[in-house]
């Protein structure tokens, strides 16, 4: 990372798109604490959060999902779910809680019919509805997605951007990493493009759309 | 509410576990001595394999530590013997090596795969050579002498030992650190991102693994007049629980157990038989288990059982 400076308000959709390589991902990971930052700071509802551990982060409310999803692959999607219930924050919750919100979850994302499935025996469509959920379990205020839609067919995509919208209105904030443009188009409030490890543009799709530097950017790719 | 436990309840069958138990507490009464003392040899590997397991199982870091935890417990049997009752001396030999582990844990476990597994068996080869330097440059003689104690006393704290490590390891598996530790074995990256701590996890683990090892060295060590660097910390007792459990089954409460139990005999009676070539059985029969039995032998049994049963 060289220069990114942005802020995301609460509520907000908020699109990071860019070349491969340019940093997305690395972006995320230093967001959610698992690379550590040299220089400058991540402010998180007014505090710090870099020097934090990943945990500590999940606990203040920050959750994400993964550019290869990364699920508990031999536990079942009950499972997947019900433990990030249950360590997602930093007060003990009761197994009963943590199972009736599994449920809920589950059916907020279509999964409850093959919650008894190991997560590694789901299509990819439904293993990244599987990490959406096991990521909201953590009762996060930010969610970060990384490529949610990646592998996904049309259809599936068009269900996908439902569900980031369902979200969008539990008053969830999303900043989701995507290479789908129709998604990051229709559903984003603002967009960010990274470039070889620093901001090069920010602002509303259209905007973003039209920017020379950015055509400039994809179209040498 | 739909009855999906996560936290797995299977049926324990505490009648026949309580039955087995009072068998082995009354076997001093009726048993001659040569099985008694064969039979605490093979518990003492079957605390060292479930203690191995109840860290390494769900987390799948190979730990090749045990040597220097139950060579620890050794060493402080030798040293306290003498000056303090003998179930104190057991305490300490486990508290000393809960608190080597969590030192070791501190350090290492932020290793992964294979240097992870090195560095654990280098802290072994360390911890032998530096005090096989002590004693022979500092104290001018190598070993020491140990209290002994009789067969049945030994036994019978090797038998509370062996019941404190499987009720350890089931409480733990039933539990939500239990839990903890397989979300940190399936994905551990993932494991972090959902609010687990995987450090103190991982390093609890370890260091509760490792009491287990120490308080059996140091009630082993009353059964050897003399010790030294060598026999504390054979390597030896780091690969035998590796193996034993993969025999066994590392998925499974009785895997080790069972795996710990037939290795132990089988070495009792080929050492006796083949004391040159015992180790080509257990190479041949480790070289079966992983190309044919990936679940262990007591995944296969509970595999035929399963299938039998529907």
């Amino acid at each position: 990372m060289y220069q990114v400076d942005f802020e995301i308000n609460p509520g907000e959709v908020v699109g990071l798109i860019g070349p491969n390589g340019a940093g997305k991902t690395t972006l995320f990971n230093l967001i959610s604490g698992f690379l550590p930052i040299t220089v400058g700071e991540i402010r998180y509802k007014g505090q710090k959060i870099n020097g934090l551990n990943p945990h500590q982060i999940c606990w203040k409310g920050v959750a994400r999902t993964f550019q290869s999803t990364k699920l508990f692959a031999g536990m079942t999607v009950f499972e997947n779910v019900v433990s990030a219930s249950l360590f997602g924050s930093k007060r003990t919750v009761s197994l009963f809680k943590a199972e009736r919100e599994t449920m809920e979850l589950l059916e907020f994302v279509d999964l409850l019919s093959v919650r008894t499935m190991l997560a590694k025996d789901l299509p990819i469509a439904h293993q990244k509805r599987l990490e959406v959920a096991r990521a909201l379990a953590t009762k996060p205020d930010l969610l970060m997605f990384d490529e949610v839609m990646a592998g996904l067919n049309p259809v599936e995509v068009q269900e996908a951007m439902g569900l980031v919208a369902k979200i969008r209105d539990r008053g969830i904030t999303i900043f989701m990493i995507e290479h789908v443009m129709k998604a990051i188009m229709e559903v984003c409030d603002r967009i960010i493009v990274l470039h070889h490890g620093s901001k090069i543009a920010e602002g509303r799709p259209e905007e973003v759309a039209n920017s020379p530097k950015v055509i400039e950017v994809y179209l040498g790719e | 509410m739909e009855g999906l436990n996560v936290i797995t309840k299977r049926p324990v069958t505490v009648g026949a576990v309580l039955l087995i138990l009072i068998l082995l507490a009354v076997m001093p009464f009726y048993a001659k001595p040569y099985p008694v003392i064969s039979l605490t040899n093979i518990l003492m590997y079957i605390i060292l394999t479930v203690s191995w397991v109840i860290f390494s199982g769900p987390t799948h870091y190979i730990s090749l530590a045990s040597a220097a935890f139950f060579g620890v417990g050794i060493y402080t049997s030798a040293l306290l013997g003498k000056i303090l009752p003998l179930p104190l001396v057991v305490v300490a030999g486990g508290f000393a090596s809960f608190i080597l582990a969590l030192f070791i844990g501190l350090l290492t476990l932020r290793l992964r795969g294979m240097y992870f597994i090195i560095f654990t068996f280098s802290i072994s080869e360390l911890i032998r050579h530096f005090l096989l330097w002590w004693e022979t440059n500092v104290e001018g003689t190598v070993g020491r002498w140990v209290v002994m104690v009789s067969h049945n006393t030994v036994y019978y704290i090797i038998l509370i030992i062996f019941v404190m490590t499987m009720l350890m390891a089931y409480l733990m598996r039933q539990s939500r650190f239990g839990l903890a530790l397989r979300c940190i074995g399936e994905q551990e990256e993932a494991a972090i991102h959902i609010g687990i701590n995987a450090t103190i996890v991982k390093t609890l683990t370890f260091a509760i693994s490792a009491t287990f090892m120490g308080a059996s060295g140091a009630i082993m060590a009353t059964r050897w007049t003399y010790i030294d660097p060598r026999i504390a910390f054979d390597p030896h007792l780091s690969f035998m629980p590796v193996l034993m459990a993969i025999f066994g089954g590392t998925g499974h409460l009785y895997g080790p157990l069972f795996g710990a139990a037939i290795f132990a005999y089988l070495e009792e009676i080929l050492t006796t038989k083949f004391p040159y070539y015992y180790m080509l059985f257990f190479g041949a029969i480790l070289i079966v288990v992983i190309l044919f039995l990936p679940h262990g032998f007591f995944g296969l049994i509970q595999k035929r059982w399963k299938g039998g049963s529907k």
